[in-house]
């Protein structure tokens, strides 16, 4: 009995100093030093949030760069985060990526031999990466500027500027932000 | 494989190398009785407070059955408090989103896989949980189950290097003392980084933005829906929660894509740091275990072991998820790379990398999709899984779950040259090698029986995602995630069902504890034991000669149980890729 009551007891304090002032301090913390990221990297345009820096969003409209296939929910939605979770031999994933192939080759007017890249025509981890590859980017360069009667180098030079390189050199991928690239085309009229 | 890849595998590799020996003096510090650490005095104030709460004496030690009860109880109460929390979830504060109570066998299944260190989801966080819950009845566990494991490791470690010794420490003095000098400090720090690089740390409700079209509408032209698309984001103290899910080798994600979520993972940094800090200290404990049995040489010798087959398990994940899914080859893409699954700012090999360490330690926490990997990259996570997650391993079961393979290798080799065996100075008796092959085989035996079950029952394939061979991969990886304490899933498979609720719940908790006690055992009888001098005919724990025999003990032992089953998953399915048209 004295044993269950060093129980209690422990599991007592324990809750109070892990389950609460732990958070806290981090909650007041990251509020007092970072407090854009702490919550959630919101993007603001003509001072509406329009979504968040680290969220992809749909982009459907050609005058738009799009971010990777999403299999969150009906696509995109931040509220059912997660991948299409087929395997290699699924009928499903075959027809989808066949599917986006077309489309992306036809979107873009691609000629035959140029190849596609494989992160537009796979769906991501999260279902809201939002990031794209450069060849991504550079295959739907034209498109966009096609689409909003603008020079293609003015769209390379906003594409040179939003590219965010591996960290520190080295980790990651290099790569761009869909959202942020789109806000930057969008200030060039 | 490019050229990328490799700089970070030996960036990753040397850092951890580097952090190990002040990783393992610290950990020593911490829980060798009568060390003090170079933290601040203030520690030590609330450390002699908590005891005098509890009301335990930190000078008077246990036996092993007495560690284990304390330890049983507290995770027991602890389960119970989780389970009612997210029952009540409802009535109580921090709920932004009224989220309902949690189903009594969802509940269940939760509470018992955050209390065992496995962290199996079978719901989605940001549609499940309140922050209340994921802060008191989630995050909470999360230390503790940790704190749990390193106790339990640090309990065996002095039972091997004692002699003639009735006690093996105090349960309460471990895990007052692992929380407050090791896990507490580290996870603050950690969640603080991650705040930085964009993990969020908040208490608000979902945010709501207006998408695509306010911008088309800016535009005036261009767009082609029309119609204003409005986007919720969920929020919440995830920064918190990332830190000890990592450190803590837990694994469950404040979302269901878990570390693949950027609001949990957003930089190639923070992945970096996910990964080091999964291996930190699991690391450390090999050093820990050199220096208290006062033979460094084998401390080092283990980490070896480990790290030979943590790059064997790398190299090949890597190559299969590199070389890619062969029948995307006619679809002139870019690359073949697998990309399905895996967000962009990782890409191929800090996905392989992730993989490769959250099942070689028992953390689960994925950032990427296993189930949308290759065929031979899924059956690494497998094996991994399969081995007993000894590969560094899980925060103290890896430790412990290496020890075991060491007491059978030295085993081996002594029935092999016809020599009493000994381990360091301590001769090993029937008594000892019924607990290790105990333990190896309850492991086996809740992995294969109850998935055996669900491929023949229809509870079971109703709900998987994928037909054929893939089908039973996600079945026996869900099996062997709950039974090994991983947490990680070929998610496809849907179990939020009441009865893989039950079943899973019950695996996870004899994985955890019919592992626990025989190891507490195992220790209470190592302790006691007198100590003989080594001899001539002593077998050396350290060295080519031992590692070699620890390296083939493990695979030989560990994985050939499974051979049949993964032959009939993973390997098979590669065989269907590579030399047939079939699709499922």
């Amino acid at each position: 009995m004295l044993e269950l009551k060093r129980v209690v007891l422990a599991i007592v304090v324990l809750t109070v100093l892990l389950g609460i002032i732990y958070p806290l301090t981090v909650w007041g913390l990251g509020q007092l030093i970072f407090p854009a990221k702490a919550n959630g990297s919101l993007i603001y345009f003509n001072n509406k949030p329009i979504g968040s820096e680290l969220i992809s969003r749909r982009f459907s409209g050609p005058g738009y760069f799009h971010p990777r296939p999403s299999a969150a929910g009906q696509g995109y939605d931040a509220s059912a985060s997660g991948g299409s979770n087929l395997g290699p031999l699924s009928k499903t994933l075959l027809e989808q990526v066949n599917q986006r192939v077309r489309d992306y080759r036809e979107e873009n007017q691609l000629a035959s031999d140029i190849r596609v890249p494989v992160d537009a025509v796979t769906a991501s981890g999260s279902g809201l990466d939002p990031h794209i590859s450069i060849e991504n980017v550079v295959l739907q360069a034209a498109r966009v500027a096609k689409t909003r009667h603008i020079d293609l180098e003015q769209v390379k030079a906003v594409i040179e500027h939003c590219t965010e390189n591996r960290q520190l050199g080295i980790l990651g991928e290099t790569r761009v932000n869909v959202l942020l690239l789109n806000v930057e085309i969008e200030k060039l009229r | 494989m490019d050229i990328f890849g490799w700089i970070q595998l030996v960036l990753f590799v040397a850092v951890l190398l580097l952090l190990t020996k002040p990783m393992g003096i610290y950990l020593f510090r911490v829980l060798e009785p009568g060390e003090k650490t170079i933290l601040p005095r203030v520690f030590g104030r609330v450390e002699t407070f908590l005891y005098k709460i509890i009301g335990i004496d930190k000078d008077r030690e246990q036996n092993w059955k007495e560690y284990g009860l304390a330890l049983g109880l507290f995770s027991i109460i602890g389960l119970f408090l989780t389970y009612f929390i997210l029952r009540f979830q409802n009535h109580l504060p921090l709920n932004p989103q009224h989220f309902g109570a949690v189903k009594a066998h969802l509940a269940f299944n939760t509470a018992v896989s955050f209390a065992t260190n496995t962290n199996w989801q079978s719901y989605a966080g940001e549609t499940t949980m309140s922050h209340f819950s994921q802060m008191v009845a989630l995050t909470f566990q999360n230390f503790i189950s940790a704190a749990v494991g390193i106790a339990v490791a640090a309990a065996l470690v002095r039972g091997i290097a004692r002699h003639r010794s009735q006690t093996i420490g105090n349960f309460w003095v471990d895990l007052v003392r692992t929380i407050l000098y090791i896990l507490l400090p580290l996870s603050l720090i950690l969640a603080l980084f991650f705040v930085s690089q964009g993990v969020i740390q908040n208490l608000n409700g979902d945010v709501q933005v207006t998408t695509v079209t306010t911008l088309e509408f800016q535009a005036g032209k261009g767009g082609k829906d029309g119609k204003e698309i409005v986007q919720t984001i969920p929020q919440g103290p995830v920064a918190s929660q990332e830190a000890i899910k990592i450190l803590g080798t837990n694994g469950g994600g404040f979302f269901n894509a878990n570390s693949a979520h950027p609001y949990e993972n957003p930089t190639p940094l923070s992945n970096f740091i996910q990964v080091l800090a999964i291996f930190l200290i699991p690391s450390g404990l090999t050093y820990y275990l050199g220096q208290v049995t006062k033979n460094k040489k084998h401390g080092w010798s283990v980490w070896t072991a480990m790290a030979l087959l943590f790059l064997a398990a790398v190299l090949v994940c890597w190559y299969a998820e590199a070389q890619g899914n062969s029948r995307f080859e006619t679809l002139g893409l870019s690359t073949n790379s697998n990309m399905e699954g895996k967000e962009v700012r990782f890409g191929v090999f800090n996905s392989a990398l992730y993989a490769t360490v959250t099942t070689d330690a028992s953390c689960g926490a994925v950032n990427s999709m296993h189930d949308s990997f290759t065929p031979l990259g899924g059956l690494v996570t497998l094996i991994d899984i399969q081995l007993g997650e000894v590969v560094f391993g899980g925060v103290g079961s890896g430790l412990y779950g290496m020890l075991i393979f060491i007491i059978l290798a030295v085993f081996l080799a002594g029935l092999m040259v016809g020599r009493t065996p000994e381990y360091l100075g301590k001769k090993i008796d029937i008594y000892d090698v019924k607990l290790c092959v105990f333990i190896i085989l309850v492991t086996a035996f809740f992995i294969l029986g109850p998935a055996a079950w669900a491929v023949s029952a229809k509870w079971g394939v109703s709900q998987v995602n994928n037909a054929g061979p893939h089908g039973l991969s996600e079945i026996l990886y869900a099996f062997s995630s709950a039974a090994g304490n991983n947490g990680s899933a070929f998610a496809g498979l849907a179990t939020n069902t009441p009865v893989y609720n039950i079943i899973l719940g019950l695996v996870m908790i004899a994985g955890r504890f019919l592992v626990i006690v025989p190891v507490l055992a195992l220790a209470g009888n190592m302790a006691k034991k007198k100590l003989t001098p080594p001899g001539s005919g002593s077998f050396p724990v350290h060295g080519l000669t031992f590692i070699i025999l620890l390296v083939g003990t493990v695979i030989i032992v560990g994985l050939l149980t499974f051979l049949p089953a993964l032959s009939l998953g993973p390997v098979a399915e590669h065989f269907l890729m590579t030399g047939s048209n079939k699709l499922f």
